[in-house]
This record gives C-alpha cells, structure tokens and sequence, in this order.
C-alpha cells in the first residue's frame, strides 16, 4: 500500500462494500488514515485506562468493581445519550443535570407522599422531562435565543426547584422495590448468558435481512463470512462480560435496559425519518427547510428527547442512590454528559454522533472516577485527569478531522 | 435539442409582477416554457431573474398575472405546490447538506420508508443510482459518499439529480456553474442539455453568455423588471445580448423569437 491515498481509494473505501475479510481490513486502515477513525480512539482509550488503573491497583479489573462501574455509568450514559441528539442539531443543553435532579426529587415525593405505583411515577416523570424539554426547545427553536442561555436559565432554574421542591424534608427515602430493582437486582447467569446469544442473533438476523433486500435491489452486499464473524465477535464480548460479572453479583438490569436505549435510540436516530432530518438540521438548516422539513419542530423533538432521557437517567440515579437529598443534580452532571458524548466522537459543532459514542464516553469518564477513589485520590485530582481525557479526546477528533479535510471528506 | 416548435407550451407566464414594498422587482413579465427545451434567463444585477424563479418555485408568490400549466391555469402559493407540478429548483447554493450522503441528500425530506416506518435505505439506494446512471453520470464513484467530499462538479451533479428524481416536468437551474472550473462546467453544461433531451423544460439562469450559448434554444431577457425580449439562440450573438441586458435595446435583424413561436 503506499503512502497517500488518493481521494477514490478513500470514496471507495468510506462507501463500498469490502469483498472479503482482508479487503475489509484493507478499508478500514484506508478510513482511519483518512481521519475516520470511528470508536478506535475511543477503545484505545478505554484499554489504556484499564491498564493504567489496573497496574496502580489490580482491584481497578476485578468483577466487583466491574459490576460497581456498570451500575456508576449508567445514569451518565443514559443522560449523554440524551444530549447526543441536542449536539446533533448543533444546540447544547446544560440544564439536563438538574432535570435529573428534579426528576429524582419528583419521583420519591410521587412513590413516597402521594403513593403512586412506580410505573405510574415514572411515566409522569418522563413526561416531565420530555415538557421541560419542549419549553426550553420552544424558546430555542421558535424564538431564536441561544441554546447555551436557554439551558443556562433551565440549570439555575432546576437547581432552585431541587431546593423547592426538597424543601424542609432534608432528603425523600425511595422505598419503591421496583426502582430500587434497576440497579440493585443482578438476572440470574443463566438468563444473562441466553439474552447474549439471542441478542447476538437477532443482529445477525436484522442484518441478513438488510444483505437480503439488498441483493433484491441488486445493490451491493457484504460477504456473509464477515457478518458471521462480526456475531460472532459480538456473542464473545457479551459472552466474556457476563461470565465477568457473574464471578461477582451477576448482571444489573440497569446493564439490560443500556443495552435496549443504545439499540432503540440508534435505530430512531439512524433508521427513521425524524433521526435523519436531526442531522440534516445540523449539517445544514438551510437546505433541511428548502427540503420542506419543519425546523422548528426537528429541533424541539431533540430537546425533548434529551429532557425524557435526562428524567429517565433522574429515575436510574436515584435507584442507586436509594435517597434525594438538595445535592440531587449536581456535580456537573450535564459537562459530564456533553464530555461523554464528546469522547466518544460527537461533534459539538452538530451534524455528527452516535449514540454507542455517548455509551462508551461514559466509560471512559465514569472509568477515570472509579480508578481515581480506588486510588484514594480527592475529587480535585478527578476533575483535572478528567479534564485531560477530554482535552486528549477533542485533540484526537480534531487531528482527525484535519486528515478528514486532507482526504476531502469533511 | 428538441423540436419544441412541435410541442404545446407546459409552463406558461402571462403578465406576472412582483413588489416587495414600493420596489417593483418585475413587472408584467410573459414567459413561455416547452418541454425539451433549454430557457436561458439572462439580465444584470436587479433585473428581476431571481424574483422569477422564486415566483415559479412558490418561495415569493407573485402579485399579479396568470400561471398556465399544461394549458390549465394553475395558482403557485408555495414550494409544495410547486413540487406537486413537478417544477424543482437547482438553487446557486446548492441546498446540500456536507455531512450527508449522496442518496441521504437526494431523498431529503422525502425519503422512503418501509411499512415499519423506518427508512427504505435500499430502494433509496437503488432509485438514486438509477436517477444518476439515466443522466450519464460517471463522475461519482459511490452514491453512498458524504458530499462534503464531492467536488463542486459533482454536487452540481448531485443537485440536478435530487431535482429531476421526483418526475420533475421543468427544472430551472440558478447559477449552475458560477463556482466551477472548465471541466467541471463542461460536466454540467452535458447535463444540462441531456436534460433537455430526456423531454424536460430546463431554464438555466446565467451570467455567463458562453454557458447560455452553449446551451440555450431561446434567451430570455430581463431588465430592470421588465421583459426586454425573447431571443433565438441560433440567430443573435453575444454582443446583441450583452446591448439587450445593458441598454434593453433588441438586435435589429430578426433574431425574435416571440411568442407566436408555437
């Protein structure tokens, strides 16, 4: 292979369809050279962070650990995953860390004061945040103000009504068995293990369905040996995670329930109409509204996703936490989320993301924190390691880009 | 070329004006379009050739005047009703999002679903490959390329072929080559006149008189709102085009191609 690619070699290898398994290693070197480096820089990260940890303190690898930071990235996952589709249309939204927190708040006076039954509290709840996301999304997208005042107004806001609605109660007890459930009961490991094969299957099935319409519309298509060894890399991985866990307490639902958000939420945001025009509006408002898609009402549906999906990381939150106390929301929940989302390769500058990003962002944040208090280290050290991993991760991404320009494609 | 002499007018302008304010931007403008025929619209800055099309395209609906398309009379209040006759729009800047493919671009806001309601990735694909091997497209490697990597050519491309997908009757293209190098321009202007072949009415509006020469049956012109003169292609030369733009005098030899044409 030589040095330069030229701008067919990358247009052929960003489009078609690789022959064989050496060809599709052959493409992907093509691609990462060309600046698109998908969740490579973000895996390498994950590794190098594990390795790190685990050489300053073996414990940083055990399963117990590794069950505790599943169950500690999940509410950040479930919120940067929300925000993703804010960042997507080019808008940014800092209130979704105290939406959580009022979410939190809302939900034990609503199990505990008022009685409700959980699934009752949690629909309201998530309605509650996807409102709140229609009220700020109003403003931004009907009445023109900035994203970053709007959700800067939504923070401060939902920090006082934290404080309101906690009021003298100093902390709401969440005694509700099945909120509690989602981060504190683990499947049995039989079920775990069956749930990997089934789900590994039902992706190679979606996806030999998609080779079969394919070659109906005598398009190209995969060979079938390289989405075979894709299932079947994906089994293993699941495979090896649950055999982890299980040497500990097992698999959380909350694991389940990240699972299911990162294959809905991608297949809303890759599959569907509403995802498309998402980032049509970040790449280009213009040419979306010549096309005679509604902006105003693209750019609401983001921030009422991003609203419900801040309740829902409210609910997981206070799962975990079992209490809500004044603090609920805080700790810079929403730089987190937007971090997360940035790690894993979103662009803040909208049209680029992916939901598996915010997933695997998290992690990586979530991951330097665990690694951190293992160490004994205070909350300052935290902050600044953190801040490094995303300072690094917004340097590959735009090192990456700079290739991305070189190669013509961005 | 076509033979449009053969043909009944599809979209006929009789009469339209336009004011925004106390500016009159056109004023009692006549204009006839046959299928297989290329249009060129050509005037100075101001002259009113963007107000027209935006009247056509239903983005400034125009004050007065009538509409005739295929002989009935039609009223254009917006883009939709525009695209339900089949009238697109190539604009100046292009309307394509970077950060999208090239079939992701040219289904924008119309694309394809399958009964789940989730997005016909397949059929988009295979109509767009089509819409783009009908007009002799070999520039583009992959319909599956993010635009941000095309060339200023090839979303040129990309744009005419977003706007004759959707059975399209009559294209008008702004600018189509104002941004483009020789080759380039010279892709676009085969295009413009397979187009014209395929059967479709085509108006391209141009600064450029070799462009217009190049590949325009009539010549249309504009000037301070009002119509100069239509013009045969094949009998006047630029220098009689650049006096009709500049002074809004006509050529004295009989190079007019008035509406009595059909």
């Amino acid at each position: 292979m030589s040095d330069t690619t030229t701008p067919d070699e990358v247009a052929s290898a960003t489009a078609g369809k690789p022959q064989g398994f050496s060809e599709a290693v052959e493409a992907w070197w093509v691609r990462v050279r060309a600046g698109q480096l998908g969740n490579l820089p973000i895996i390498i990260g994950l590794l190098a962070i594990t390795i790190i940890f685990t050489s300053l303190n073996e414990r940083f690898l055990s399963s117990v650990n590794f069950v505790n930071l599943i169950v500690q990235v999940a509410p950040l996952a479930v919120i940067a995953m929300g925000v993703t589709f804010v960042l997507i249309i080019a808008e940014v939204d800092l209130s979704v860390g105290y939406l959580s927190g009022v979410a939190m708040v809302v939900l034990g006076r609503l199990l505990g004061e008022q009685g409700w039954p959980a699934w009752a509290a949690i629909l309201a709840v998530l309605l509650l945040g996807a409102v709140a996301g229609f009220v700020q999304g109003w403003f931004v997208a009907k009445v023109g103000l900035p994203s970053l005042i709007v959700t800067l107004a939504g923070l401060v806001g939902f920090n006082g009504l934290v404080l309101i609605l906690i009021g003298g109660r100093g902390t709401v007890v969440i005694q509700n068995d099945v909120i509690i459930d989602i981060t504190n009961r683990y499947l049995p490991t039989i079920v775990s293990y069956v749930l990997v094969v089934v789900g590994a299957l039902a992706y190679g099935a979606v996806h030999m369905a998609r080779r079969g319409r394919r070659a109906r519309a005598e398009l190209e298509v995969e060979p079938v040996n390289l989405l075979v060894v894709r299932v079947i890399g994906l089994a293993a991985l699941g495979l090896v995670a649950v055999y982890f866990a299980s040497r500990s307490r097992g698999v959380p639902f909350v694991a389940v329930l990240l699972v299911l958000l990162l294959a809905g939420l991608s297949v809303l945001l890759f599959r569907t109409r509403t995802g498309r025009h998402l980032f049509a509006v970040g790449g280009n408002p213009e040419a979306t509204n010549r096309a005679g898609i509604d902006l105003v009402r693209a750019r609401i549906t983001a921030f009422m996703i991003s609203g419900a999906m801040a309740a829902l990381g409210g609910i997981v939150f206070a799962s975990r936490l079992r209490s809500v106390d004044t603090g609920a929301g805080g700790g810079q929940i929403e730089l987190n989320a937007i971090a997360a989302a940035v790690i894993g390769g979103t662009s803040l500058f909208g049209g680029r993301g992916t939901i598996s990003a915010a997933l695997l962002g998290a992690f990586v944040i979530m991951g330097v924190d665990n690694g951190m208090g293992l160490l004994g280290l205070s909350s300052g050290f935290k902050f600044v390691v953190t801040a490094v991993v995303l300072l690094a991760a917004v340097l590959v991404d735009s090192i990456a880009r700079r290739g991305q320009k070189r190669s013509g494609l961005a | 070329m076509a033979d449009q002499a053969s043909t009944s007018p599809i979209l006929e302008l009789q009469g339209v004006s336009k004011s925004f304010g106390a500016v009159q931007a056109l004023d009692g403008v006549d204009l006839v379009m046959h299928p297989g025929e290329v249009v060129a619209l050509v005037g100075d800055n101001g002259a009113g050739k963007s107000t027209l099309i935006k009247g056509i395209a239903g983005i400034h609906p125009f004050d007065e005047g009538e509409t005739q398309f295929e002989g009935r009379e039609v009223a254009i209040g917006g883009p939709h009703d525009a695209a339900e006759l089949g009238i697109e729009i190539v604009y100046q800047d292009l309307s394509l999002a970077d950060n999208l493919d090239v079939v992701e671009n040219m289904f924008l806001g119309r694309e394809r679903t399958t009964r789940f309601g989730l997005i016909n990735e397949e059929r988009m694909e295979r109509e767009a490959a089509d819409t783009m091997a009908g007009l002799a497209v070999t520039t583009l490697s992959s319909v599956r390329q993010k635009v941000a990597g095309l060339s200023g050519g090839q979303r040129q491309t990309v744009a005419v072929g977003k706007a004759v997908m959707w059975n399209s009757r009559v294209v008008i293209l702004d600018e189509p080559t104002a941004a483009l190098g020789v080759a380039q321009t010279r892709q676009v202007l085969d295009l413009v006149n397979r187009l014209g072949s395929q059967g479709l009415a085509v108006m391209i509006v141009s600064h450029n008189l070799n462009d217009v020469f190049e590949v325009a049956d009539r010549i249309v012109v504009l000037r301070l709102g009002k119509l100069v003169g239509v013009l045969d292609a094949s009998a006047v030369n630029q220098q009689q085009v650049v006096e009709a733009i500049t002074a809004g005098t006509l050529p004295e030899v009989p190079g007019m191609a008035g509406e009595d044409q059909s």
